[in-house]
């Protein structure tokens, strides 16, 4: 009996532990970044500090600060969830009453929300990281994908069987150019993708308020940096209809349409074989006959023309207009989406799910905010967490003492910068 | 220094590289440590280095239990070691490299040039090792640098020295060079521990022989033991050291090179007016001690390096400065000699690399998507034909071995329609199974009518391989002999001469 049980295999999850499994490893650390969250929540919260402070003041003094502590621990991520993915109390109202569905469905609506062109700019960054290429870029190819679909929806006037693809076409076709700059120059001279990505996207923010304060592109009667606004036709409408107030818009497949060719391109065609094969090993792609500097325009095009796409899905499902801020500052989904590339190893469906877990903590983590004033930011520190415990998996190994911790091969989701 | 290794076992997850070895080194003695690629001689001098922690053993300095928690406490207890890949800053002088790490200072930090200039002085005077203390290193020639490398472990005062292959990259005059040097440092009183795979130098030079054989010590052996019995001793087998294959029959000329000039990669010339003429059903082994021009040859003809002047031509169609693709398409097969850079793409599946070089031809993709029914079909056909040993067609390469590994290359090649076959260094590193194998292989296509070029350093298997013998050196041919001509004469050719006529 006891010798069966021994020789019988290991059940299904703790294989997967002892094998690394990716999938662990990133759950295991997005539960690290949780603790790291809490950890700084009871360090950083006055009511929890005072408790702590009173310490010594009498016998039911410690049990009252832990208590304190797990209270305002659990109230904000409870909020981070209930503002991000759903509400129960809400969820049980409206299943029993049939009313409110609005507000229930409110939160995962603006998850995907903010996750429709957050997954569409990152599986162009992937696809780059995948072929050894960093595109730190894909911001300002958002940014001209934006404004060429502003212009393309707001100075042009058609059908919306036209309009839309038109729109759509013309932010593709603003990142294409914009990511044809450093392919090209890459392939032709050497030149540093990251340095000229990142200088371009200056000139891009440049050009952006360029082409909102000029004539062509500005609202009439305004003076300020405020593009016009796209026609009825040319906006990704919601979802469930204007008077939904759900905002998740048509954008969302767009978003299924570029998983699906990505996985096509990655997976199945012999073009992305190459990529693959390039990013690997470059010396041995061109030893085995694949040209180097077609791939790398290649490559180019496709991720400069997923951040435009994204870009110009930004604009035409959510403010249907451009102002000179458009993707500026740390907000920048281009800059996100490296993170968010990371984090799902460049590939397809972990890009989706990496996507919808930075926009539900960030969704949330507005939500939280604004019920506990545990401040955003917090936020921010469990998506850096999470990235940095995925991006040393032997410390994960370590800290749940997985077998097989110090692995001799450990998979690095990219290379340098150099060669 | 007497050093003694007492049940040293050493294990990477389940793969025991040492098991429980055991060896003695006493002071003034040449001792070598025979064995195959893979037989963990370089694991062992890992762990006596400090490089690497055993599981089980013990080392002993001088009858005195040691352990070195990491390289520089072995230095500080007096053992030297010179690697196989020289640890040398090549735009360096020779005098900041000896003191790399332990540079004496004068105030304020400063490295005091003078001293260690002085100081390389008085070692190499002492124990004869002429280098010029100002030369930059990456101007010197190969054994010179092996020179430096001498002189850095002596400079800390090692009182044993571990030579890790040192022969590999030398010709056969630098080697007599060596030998002598460590001669005179085992005369000195100086240890030396020589790891080599090459029985003829090890018969020369030892004192004492230990042969290890799959991470074990499987007996001692006096110099005096013929090299039979110690390729014996070292492969377990009886060993056959030829090639079994008929006559060749040469027909016409394949492959053309004439006056063909490359420069490399800092480029300096490396090959200078070559012509060599490949002729179908033909093994041409290309000789030659490594750097000597033979790589850049190869990347010119393959398409990964451009050329200069001079022209190459595959029957009779000019493939002078083609691309990579274009050289691929015309016939020309590559078995290349860094295989896991230049062949292989290691995190990828077996599938997947066997059709590295093919990924848009028919079968494999149709409109550009890749048709993986049929790339697992020429898989399975593959690892059947080509007897490669693998748990599953998805497995990645990087867990093959490497015999396996250049079996995957040789089965990539050898199933396209080829012309000519250019295999460099086509069974480093491999065990003696994969050797017989993959010469068995090269000479079977050759039966078929392809023409072939072999390019190799080591002198066995170009004499056994090749139907005729070219020798390069210093980017020239000196000389295109019979495979019937002795060691020596080749030897001299390899070294520059080409006036055979007092041999």
């Amino acid at each position: 009996m006891s010798e069966q049980l021994a020789t019988r295999p290991p059940r299904h999850f703790l294989r997967r532990i002892g094998s690394q499994d990716p999938i662990v490893v990133a759950s295991l650390a997005l539960l690290l970044g949780f603790v790291v969250g809490a950890l700084i929540i009871i360090t950083t919260t006055p009511a929890v500090l005072d408790a702590w402070r009173g310490l010594f003041h009498s016998w039911g003094a410690p049990g009252h600060a832990i208590k304190v502590s797990f209270d305002n621990v659990g109230a904000a991520y409870r909020t981070m969830f209930t503002g991000s993915i759903i509400d129960p109390q809400s969820f049980w109202h409206s299943l029993t009453t049939g009313k409110g569905w609005d507000t229930t469905l409110t939160p995962i609506s603006e998850t995907l929300t903010y996750a429709t062109p957050l997954v569409i700019v990152s599986i162009g960054v992937g696809i780059a990281f995948q072929t050894g290429i960093f595109n730190i870029g894909a911001n300002g190819q958002a940014v001209l994908g934006g404004i060429m679909g502003t212009a393309a929806g707001s100075m042009v006037h058609m059908p919306t069987v036209l309009h839309i693809p038109f729109t759509l076409a013309a932010g593709l076709a603003g990142g294409v150019i914009s990511g044809a700059v450093p392919g090209v120059l890459k392939a032709l001279t050497g030149a540093h993708e990251v340095i000229v990505t990142i200088m371009f996207n200056y000139v891009l923010y440049a050009f952006l308020l360029f082409a909102v304060l000029s004539t062509a592109l500005q609202q009439p009667g305004q003076q300020n940096d405020i593009s016009r606004t796209l026609d009825p036709s040319a906006q990704l409408a919601p979802l469930f209809g204007v008077g939904s107030g759900l905002r998740v818009s048509y954008g969302v497949f767009v978003a299924i349409a570029v998983v699906l060719f990505a996985w096509w391109l990655l997976d199945r065609s012999s073009l992305g074989f190459e990529f693959r094969v390039t990013g690997a090993n470059p010396q041995a792609a061109r030893a085995s006959g694949m040209n180097a500097r077609v791939i790398v325009i290649v490559v180019f095009l496709i991720s400069g023309g997923l951040a435009g796409l994204a870009g110009v899905v930004q604009v035409a499902s959510t403010t249907h207009y451009i102002d000179g801020e458009f993707l500026i500052g740390n907000a920048g989904i281009g800059f996100t989406a490296i993170t968010v590339a990371l984090l799902g190893r460049n590939r397809p469906m972990g890009i989706v799910w990496s996507s919808l877990l930075f926009a539900a903590l960030g969704v949330g983590g507005r939500a939280m905010q604004a019920t506990t004033g545990i401040p955003l930011d917090l936020a921010t520190v469990i998506q850096s967490a999470v990235v940095l415990f995925v991006a040393t998996p032997v410390l994960v190994k370590e800290i749940f003492r997985l077998r097989g911790a110090p692995s001799q091969t450990i998979e690095l989701a990219t290379k340098g910068w150099s060669t | 220094m007497r050093l003694e290794l007492r049940g040293i076992t050493k294990r990477f997850g389940s793969f025991t590289a040492n098991d429980s070895i055991s060896i003695t080194v006493e002071p003034g003695q040449i001792h070598c440590l025979l064995g195959e690629n893979g037989a963990g001689k370089s694991t062992l001098m890992n762990v006596l280095f400090g490089l690497l922690h055993p599981e089980e053993g013990e080392v002993l300095i001088d009858g005195e239990v040691t352990k070195f928690a990491d390289s520089g406490e072995a230095v500080r207890r007096g053992i030297g070691m010179v690697h196989q890949h020289f640890m040398l800053v090549p735009v360096f002088s020779v005098a900041e490299n000896v003191v790399l790490g332990f540079e004496p200072t004068k105030s304020f930090d400063r490295v005091d040039y003078k001293r260690a200039t002085e100081e390389i002085r008085r070692i190499s005077k002492e124990f004869s090792l002429e280098v010029d203390p100002d030369a930059i290193v990456e101007n010197l020639p190969i054994g010179l640098q092996q020179r430096v490398e001498i002189l850095k472990a002596l400079s800390h005062d090692a009182e044993l020295l571990i030579l890790d292959e040192p022969t590999a990259v030398l010709t056969p005059q630098e080697i007599d060079a060596l030998m002598s040097i460590m001669r005179s440092l085992a005369a000195s009183g100086k240890s030396i521990l020589f790891i080599s795979h090459k029985l003829k130098e090890v018969k020369a030079i030892s004192d004492v022989i230990t042969v290890i054989r799959q991470g074990k010590v499987v007996g001692t052996a006096e110099p005096t033991a013929s090299e039979k019995e110690l390729a014996s001793l070292m492969v377990g087998r009886e060993v056959i050291l030829t090639v079994e294959k008929t006559p060749s029959t040469p027909g016409a000329n394949v492959l053309e090179i004439r006056d063909l000039v490359v420069h490399d990669d800092r480029g300096l010339i490396a090959v200078n007016g070559v012509s060599l003429d490949v002729r179908a059903g033909e093994i041409l082994a290309l000789a030659g001690v490594q750097g000597n021009g033979q790589t850049e040859l190869v990347e010119a003809i393959t398409g990964l390096r451009r050329v200069e002047s001079g022209t190459v031509t595959l029957k009779g169609r000019d493939v002078t400065n083609v691309t990579p693709r274009q050289a691929l398409d015309a016939g020309i097969g590559h078995i290349p000699e860094d295989r896991q850079r230049f062949g292989l793409v290691l995190s990828m599946s077996l599938a997947d690399n066997l059709v590295l070089n093919t990924p848009k031809r028919a079968p494999f993709a149709k409109h550009g998507t890749r048709n993986l029914r049929a790339i697992d079909q020429n898989a399975r056909d593959r690892v059947e034909d080509f007897d490669i040993r693998a748990t599953s067609i998805r497995e990645p390469v990087s867990s093959l071995s490497g015999g396996n590994q250049q079996k995957v290359i040789v089965a990539r090649e050898l199933s396209r329609t080829l012309q000519v076959l250019i295999a460099s260094q086509p069974t480093r590193g491999l065990d003696v199974g994969s050797i017989e194998y993959v010469h068995h292989q090269i000479v079977q296509q050759r039966n078929e009518g392809n023409g072939s070029l072999i390019v190799s350093s080591e002198l066995d298997e170009v004499m056994a391989l090749g139907d005729r013998i070219a020798v390069m050196f210093a980017g020239k041919i000196s000389g295109i002999v019979d495979p019937s001509v002795s060691r020596q004469a080749i030897g001299l050719l390899m070294a520059g001469e080409t006036n055979l006529e007092h041999v």
